[in-house]
């Protein structure tokens, strides 16, 4: 019976991994011409949601112990302006402002983990109030744009570029281009890589497993089930901050309206790749190639660059909805096998 | 004391409370800066319409309470929330002011179809909407908030989609009508009335608000005491897909064009959280529609005093997020029974003094 718990749900893997070498496929098929075949496209993809990922690692232990947050858009529109407004107006060192920013999320998440474990409001109540309050303070800190340009060390950290030394090609004038990764990725997959084995050989990586399987059933086991939750949420805050520092080195700049609606994202990338909103089921990796895959779909529809935007949402939405469905066939499945 | 209790206990008792706490503020900053002390509470007529701060509340907060109709009764019977209304809203815009401008017209002055055709249009997308929610979560067994996530992605990028990503004016008066003023009195506080009136008819007279109730509290138990609860569940995101149409309506017709990059935008947390301070359970089971109105537009309230004091809007979700926390942390059980254990120890000790 076990065995065949772990065939469905790493089926589920399977799938978004087959999609995504599908999805990739047929993109450089089609726009051979247009340099989708690059290594650099692919790395493009990485570059430009390595905050993401981070997001979505955190996401992803929320959602195993079935709960949600959707605090994290706002937390890292908040993380920017605190970023971008403390390097130009308050002339602070961008180390110092990185860990403030680390112990604001920290205190994030304990503050909404303690009203969602503890005083057993419903999650995504809480983190909506949280959404709501790092929204308003990114505008009480500062309601203009800011952009960061004056801090040596940020500066230097955002555009630095680790060369890859194979992949090159030459360019129009004959020089050898080489494929290049940036700071934020070998960030994101450090952290993806960590979640992967916490998630995987910890206690408190198989507690979140249980705690999401069945809570009662994990109390009888001697879990601390509420402690769970709570780290649980602390840990998605803390990652948020890091996704946060990530997406401010894309963007290198603060403003109020910045990465709405990433939080729908970061739950997107996590349904697409196999995490059940219910907990209890899900995995790390699945996630990043969740993100990987809503970063392939808007490159599509960039490079195509006939159709409009809203097009890779409309897409995302589609995929979403067949991945749920499909979810929700399993579960039946499974559901008549047992009976 | 007794008494005390007795009221805080009604079902009603936290919306009024945090109605009658947002006008005393009111009242209290203006007496503060000097101006008249009611003039919160004054009405008069200017121009030929009605004007006054409540007036205004009750003009801008339609279609949060058009919209916690729809949710209050989704929120009952699933006990999880539809997080697509907005983005319904938004779809509702892009399909009346498609079909009313002709596809690709970013500027009219005249119907290109009429105004009844656009708006059955708008409607029935909405209420297909709808049942497309309630679809996926009364036979697809799929978490309210995944699968109204799906159309919250994609109802404003289709809604985009229909009017070529820009902003479509339809500058026919007929069309400002449902958005402006219907002789006094502004045509958005009649449409949300309207709907109320209906919606609390229909639950009131027939045994409707009962089933939804009980396959709130549980779903099987219903299914086997002879009621088709998942049909009921499906019914309820009719509902409420519907409501999010009729509030687009207003919401479309008020600026006479469809913006469907902000039409909506975020209004279903206000939806959501109307009904939480409507003092109705989030998990589902027995409701008050009478709680959840009240709470629309005491949320209204708050924003307009908000903006009264001087707080720009882009800063008002902090104090938003205050009131919530302070509401759920009320409401918690752990909580209230923590408050329980604070009155009892000083009950006893008054009782050994």
């Amino acid at each position: 019976m076990k065995k065949k718990k772990i065939n469905s749900n790493s089926l589920l893997l399977l799938i978004t991994i087959v999609l995504f070498f599908v999805m990739y496929a047929a993109g450089c098929i089609v726009y051979a011409d247009k340099g989708f075949t690059r290594l650099q496209t692919f790395l493009n993809i990485l570059i430009n949601n390595a905050g993401l990922i981070c997001i979505t690692a955190g996401m992803t232990c929320v959602m195993l112990t079935g709960g949600i947050d959707i605090s994290v858009g706002s937390l890292v529109a908040m993380d920017c302006m605190i970023l971008a407004v403390g390097i130009e107006q308050g002339g602070w060192s961008s180390p110092a402002l990185m860990i403030l920013i680390l112990v604001i999320g920290v205190v994030f998440g304990i503050v909404q983990g303690f009203c969602i474990s503890y005083l057993e409001i419903q999650p995504f109540i809480v983190t909506m109030a949280g959404m709501f309050f790092a929204r308003g303070m990114t505008a009480v800190i500062c309601k203009e744009q800011v952009s960061i340009v004056s801090d040596k060390i940020f500066t230097t950290l955002s555009s630095f570029k680790i060369s890859l030394p194979f992949g090159g090609y030459l360019n129009k004038k004959g020089v050898m281009q080489y494929p290049y990764l940036r700071v934020t990725v070998v960030v994101a997959l450090i952290v993806v890589l960590a979640i992967y084995l916490m998630l995987k050989y910890t206690r408190f990586g198989r507690s979140i497993y249980a705690v999401g399987g069945n809570q009662q059933s994990a109390t009888l086991m001697g879990l601390d089930v509420k402690k769970t939750q709570m780290k649980a949420y602390i840990l998605s805050s803390f990652l948020t901050s890091i996704g946060g520092i990530c997406y401010c080195l894309n963007t290198m700049a603060g403003t109020t309206t910045q990465a709405t609606g990433l939080e729908m994202d970061a739950i997107s990338s996590a349904v697409i790749g196999g995490t059940l909103l219910t907990g209890g089921v899900g995995n790390v990796l699945g996630s990043l190639f969740g993100v990987l895959i809503n970063g392939t779909i808007s490159t599509l529809v960039k490079t195509n660059g006939k159709l409009i935007s809203s097009w890779s949402n409309i897409v995302t939405a589609i995929l979403l909805c067949f991945f749920i469905v499909l979810q929700s066939v399993f579960a039946l499945v499974k559901e008549r096998k047992s009976k | 004391m007794g008494n005390i209790k007795k009221l805080t206990q009604k079902r009603l008792f936290l919306p009024v409370f945090s109605m009658i706490l947002v006008m005393l503020i009111n009242v209290v900053y203006d007496i503060a800066t000097g101006s008249a002390p009611l003039g919160f509470f004054m009405i008069s007529i200017k121009n030929g319409v009605l004007y006054g701060r409540l007036i205004d509340i009750l003009n801008r907060g339609s279609e949060i309470a058009i919209l916690a109709i729809g949710m209050t009764l989704v929120v009952s019977a699933s006990g999880g929330t539809d997080i697509s209304v907005g983005s319904v809203m938004s779809l509702y815009a892009g399909v009346c002011c498609m079909i009313l401008a002709g596809y690709g017209n970013v500027n009219v002055q005249e119907y290109a179809h009429p105004l009844l055709v656009g708006i059955g249009a708008g409607l029935l997308i909405t209420l297909i909407c709808g049942l497309f929610n309630g679809f996926l979560v009364a036979y697809m067994n799929i978490q309210p908030m995944v699968a109204t996530l799906i159309l919250w992605s994609a109802g404003r990028a289709i809604g985009l989609l229909l009017c070529n990503s820009q902003i479509v004016y339809v500058r026919v008066p007929s069309f400002q009508k449902l958005g402006g003023y219907c002789g006094i009195i502004p045509t958005p506080i009649i449409v949300a009335a309207v709907c109320v009136a209906i919606a609390s008819i229909v639950l009131r007279y027939t045994a409707l608000g009962t089933y939804i109730q009980s396959v709130g509290i549980n779903k099987k138990a219903s299914r086997i005491a002879g009621f088709n609860s998942s049909k009921i569940i499906l019914m309820c995101y009719a509902i409420c897909g519907l409501c999010a149409g009729l509030a687009g309506m207003v919401a479309t017709s008020r600026i006479y064009s469809a913006d469907t990059n902000n039409i909506g935008l975020n209004m279903e947390l206000d939806a959501i959280l109307s009904v939480a301070l409507g003092g109705n359970s989030l998990g589902g089971g027995k409701f008050s529609l009478a709680g959840s109105i009240i709470g629309a537009y005491t949320i209204q309230a708050i924003t307009t005093t908000l903006y009264a004091l001087g707080v720009s809007s882009a800063q008002a979700p902090v104090f938003k997020a205050i009131v919530v926390i302070i509401i759920v942390v009320i409401q918690a059980e752990p909580a209230k029974a923590f408050f329980k254990k604070l009155t009892k120890k000083s009950g006893k000790e008054a009782a050994r003094a």
